[in-house]
C-alpha cells in the first residue's frame, strides 16, 4: 500500500500543472454508477413537476394555439409586413439553432481535443442541441406561410416536373438544418446505447426493463462492441464538428447573399457560427446550473468544469466583441450611404436604438465580468450572465434581421416591425416545448454520460495505481 | 438442455486485472474468446489483435455516395429535367451543387457511422446467452468479465475452468447457451 502511495505522488505533476479531477469525491467506479443513475431511477421529485407543468402547458396549449391560428389565417397574423418581411419567427430561428451549436461544440471538438472534462456534461448539452433544432426547424416550416406546400422544399418529383432551386442558400438551409437535427439525434442517441444498457442492467421493474432493453439494443459492453462503437463515435464527432461550422454558416449565407445594407458582408458566415456558439454557452450555463444542484450532481459537474465553460463564454464573447467592431468599422470604412445609415442607426436611430445598446452592453459589457475568477466561482453570477448572454444574442439577431430591413434604400417603403401576440405565443410556446423534452430527458435517460465518465476516471485506467496497474508505469 | 455450453465466464475487479487476464487467455493459445467491460480499456484492441475497425470505411462510401448522389440529383433537377436560368449564371457547376452535397455527405457517413456500428457488432439483438449469467448485469456497473467460447478449440471445462481460477477470476459460471 506504501509503495503505491509513493508511486501516485512521485508520478503526478507539480501542483500547478495538475488538472482537476474530472469527478470529485471520488469513491470508485460502483459507488459513481449508483450516483449517476440514481436521478433517473429515483422518484420524481417537486421541482420536476413545478417546471414540467408549466413548460407542458406552453408545449400542448400555447404552441398549437399559435400554430393552428397562424396556418389557418395566415403570416398576416404576425407583425411582419411590407418591408420587414422577416421578424420574429426568424429571429427565433437563428436563436434556437444557435443555442444548439454550444452542445455540438462540446460534445464533440472537445472530444476530438481529449478534454476528458467534457464527458460529465456532454450528454445533457447534446440533449439540448437535439430539442433546440426541433424547435429551430419548426420556425421555417411555417414561415412559409403555405405550411402545407412545405413539401415543395425537398426534391420530390410531381406531375408538374418542377424542382427545388438548389442556388439558393435558402434551399441549403433546409439541408443543413434537416441534417443537423438527424445528426445530433444519431450521435446523442449512439452515445446512450452503454448507458441504456446500465439502466436495463439496474432495472427492477419489469416495464422499465423491457424499455430499456429495446433501447439498449442487446448491448453487451464486449470489446468487439467497444472497439467499433469508439471508431463509430470519433468518425460522428468529426462530422458533428464539420456540422458546428457549417449550419450557422449557411444561415449566415441566407443573409449575406442578400443585397441589403447591414447584411452584404462576407463576416456573416463566420459572425453566425461565433454568435451561435456564444449564444449556446449562455444556455448551457442556464441549464446546468440548476441541474448540477438539483439532480446532486456537485461533484460530477464540478465548480472546475463550469469554470471552464465560463472561459469558453468569455473566448467566443471575446471574437463576438471583435466582430461588432469590424462590422461598425467596415461600414464606415465602406464609404457606402446606405450601410453608414443602417449602422449609425442601429446605435442612434429613432425605433430601435435601445436595441443596439443592449446587445453592446451585454454581449460586450457583461461578458467582461467572466475575467474575474471570483465572477467564474460564483454559480448565482454565472447564471445570471448566462441568461443575460441568452437575451443579448436574441436582441442581437433582433437588430441584424430587423434593424437592417426597417430602412432600405427607399425612404419612401420605410417602415416598422412590432411583434404581435401570436409572434411571441409562437415562442414561448417553443420555448416551454424545449423545456418539457429537457426535463423528460433529464428525469428518464442517463443524464450524464456514465461510461464515459467511468473511462476517464483513474479508476478506469489500466494503467494507474487506482486501476489496478501494479508498480505503476508513467 | 444437455447441450453444450456458450462458455465460461470469470469476474475481475479492476481493468488492469482484465488485461492481463486478457493477456495471459491469448499466450495460452485460446482464440474464441471476448471481454466486457463498463467502457473501453485503453490497450485491450492490442491485446486481443483486433484490427482497426471498418466502420471508419462504411462511413466513407456512405458519405461519398451520398455526396455524389446529390450531385447527380442537382444536375438532374436543374440542368436536365428542368433547367432554370438564374441571375444568367451556368445551368451546372461545382458551387451551386457543393454545399448541398457537403451537408449530405455528412448525414451520410453519419448514418453509415451507425448502420456500420450495429451491423459490425450484430445489433440489434434481443437475447444473448450472457443475459442469462446473474452477475452479467454487474458488468456495466463496475465488474469486467473473460469470457472463454465453448467453439474454441482449445476449450474444455475443466481446463479453462482451472486457467480462469490461476488468474484470479471470481464467480467462475458455466454459460448455458
Amino acid at each position: 500500500m506504501a509503495e503505491s502511495t509513493i508511486n501516485l505522488e512521485s508520478l503526478a505533476p507539480p501542483t500547478e500543472l495538475r488538472r482537476a479531477p474530472v469527478v470529485e469525491n471520488n469513491r470508485g467506479l460502483g459507488v459513481l454508477t449508483d450516483k449517476l443513475a440514481a436521478f433517473a431511477e429515483g422518484k420524481i421529485p417537486c421541482w420536476w413537476w413545478m417546471l414540467f407543468i408549466p413548460s407542458a402547458f406552453c408545449a400542448t396549449v400555447v404552441l398549437p394555439l399559435a400554430l393552428i391560428y397562424k396556418i389557418s389565417i395566415g403570416v398576416g397574423v404576425w407583425g411582419n409586413n411590407h418591408p420587414v418581411m422577416w421578424g420574429l419567427d426568424i429571429v427565433s430561428f437563428i436563436w434556437w439553432v444557435g443555442v444548439a451549436h454550444a452542445g455540438t461544440l462540446i460534445s464533440a471538438l472537445l472530444f476530438l481535443t481529449r478534454q476528458h472534462w467534457r464527458t460529465t456534461i456532454g450528454r445533457a448539452t447534446e440533449a439540448m442541441t437535439v430539442f433546440s433544432v426541433m424547435m429551430a426547424g419548426l420556425y421555417p416550416a411555417i414561415h412559409v406561410g403555405r405550411a402545407w406546400f412545405d413539401w415543395f422544399m425537398f426534391p420530390v418529383p410531381t406531375y408538374e416536373g418542377m424542382w427545388p432551386q438548389f442556388r439558393s442558400p435558402l434551399m441549403w438551409d433546409v439541408f443543413a438544418v434537416n441534417t443537423y437535427l438527424m445528426v445530433s439525434m444519431l450521435f446523442w442517441f449512439m452515445g446512450m446505447i452503454p448507458d441504456l444498457a446500465v439502466l436495463r442492467d439496474r432495472a427492477t421493474t419489469r416495464p422499465r426493463k423491457f424499455i430499456f432493453s429495446l433501447l439498449a439494443m442487446g448491448w453487451t459492453g464486449s470489446a468487439r462492441h467497444w472497439h467499433h462503437y469508439e471508431k463509430a463515435y470519433v468518425v460522428l464527432c468529426g462530422l458533428c464538428t464539420l456540422l458546428v461550422f457549417t449550419v450557422s454558416s449557411i444561415v449566415g449565407l441566407d443573409f449575406c447573399t442578400a443585397q441589403i445594407a447591414g447584411w452584404h458582408a462576407t463576416i456573416f458566415p463566420l459572425y453566425f457560427v461565433i454568435g451561435a456558439v456564444f449564444c449556446g454557452f449562455g444556455m448551457v450555463l442556464v441549464l446546468l446550473i440548476p441541474l448540477r444542484k438539483w439532480c446532486g450532481l456537485e461533484n460530477v459537474i464540478t465548480m472546475s468544469h463550469m469554470d471552464k465553460v465560463a472561459k469558453l463564454t468569455l473566448v467566443s464573447g471575446l471574437i463576438i466583441a471583435y466582430i461588432y467592431a469590424m462590422e461598425f468599422f467596415i461600414a464606415w470604412y465602406s464609404n457606402d450611404p446606405y450601410e453608414r445609415w443602417v449602422f449609425g442607426h442601429r446605435l442612434f436611430g429613432h425605433t430601435y436604438w435601445f436595441l443596439g445598446w443592449t446587445l453592446i452592453v451585454v454581449n460586450v459589457g457583461v461578458t467582461q465580468l467572466l475575467w474575474f475568477k471570483k465572477i467564474r466561482a460564483n454559480l448565482t453570477a454565472l447564471f445570471v450572465i448566462g441568461l443575460l448572454i441568452n437575451i443579448g444574442m436574441f436582441t442581437e439577431r433582433f437588430v441584424i434581421v430587423v434593424g437592417s430591413l426597417y430602412q432600405d434604400f427607399l425612404p419612401s417603403s420605410w417602415g416598422k416591425y412590432i411583434p404581435t401576440r401570436w409572434d411571441v405565443a409562437l415562442y414561448i410556446g417553443t420555448l416551454g416545448a424545449f423545456f418539457m423534452m429537457y426535463l423528460l430527458f433529464v428525469k428518464f435517460l442517463p443524464l450524464i454520460a456514465i461510461s464515459e465518465v467511468k473511462g476517464a476516471m483513474p479508476q478506469g485506467n489500466p494503467h494507474h495505481p487506482l486501476g489496478g496497474a501494479k508498480g505503476a508505469r508513467p | 438442455m444437455n447441450e453444450k455450453p456458450y462458455g465460461i465466464l470469470a469476474e475481475f475487479d479492476s481493468p488492469a486485472a482484465i488485461l492481463r487476464a486478457a493477456e495471459k487467455v491469448r499466450d495460452a493459445g485460446y482464440s474464441r474468446w471476448d471481454v466486457f467491460t463498463p467502457f473501453p480499456i485503453h490497450g485491450m484492441d492490442k491485446v486481443m489483435g483486433l484490427k482497426n475497425s471498418l466502420v471508419g470505411w462504411v462511413s466513407l462510401f456512405m458519405g461519398a455516395g451520398a455526396f455524389l448522389s446529390v450531385v447527380g440529383l442537382i444536375w438532374f433537377c436543374n440542368a436536365f429535367d428542368y433547367p432554370l436560368i438564374v441571375g444568367g449564371k451556368p445551368m451546372f457547376s461545382v458551387p451551386m451543387t457543393f454545399v448541398p452535397s457537403y451537408i449530405m455527405m455528412i448525414l451520410g457517413s453519419a448514418v453509415g457511422a451507425l448502420i456500420g456500428m450495429l451491423a459490425f457488432n450484430e445489433l440489434p439483438r434481443f437475447h444473448h446467452p450472457l443475459f442469462n449469467s446473474e452477475r452479467f448485469a454487474l458488468i456495466s456497473r463496475d465488474k469486467f468479465a473473460l469470457l472463454i467460447g465453448s467453439t474454441d478449440p482449445k476449450f474444455s471445462e475443466t481446463e479453462t475452468r482451472k486457467l480462469l481460477e490461476s488468474l484470479g477470476g471470481a464467480h467462475i459460471e458455466i454459460i448455458k447457451d
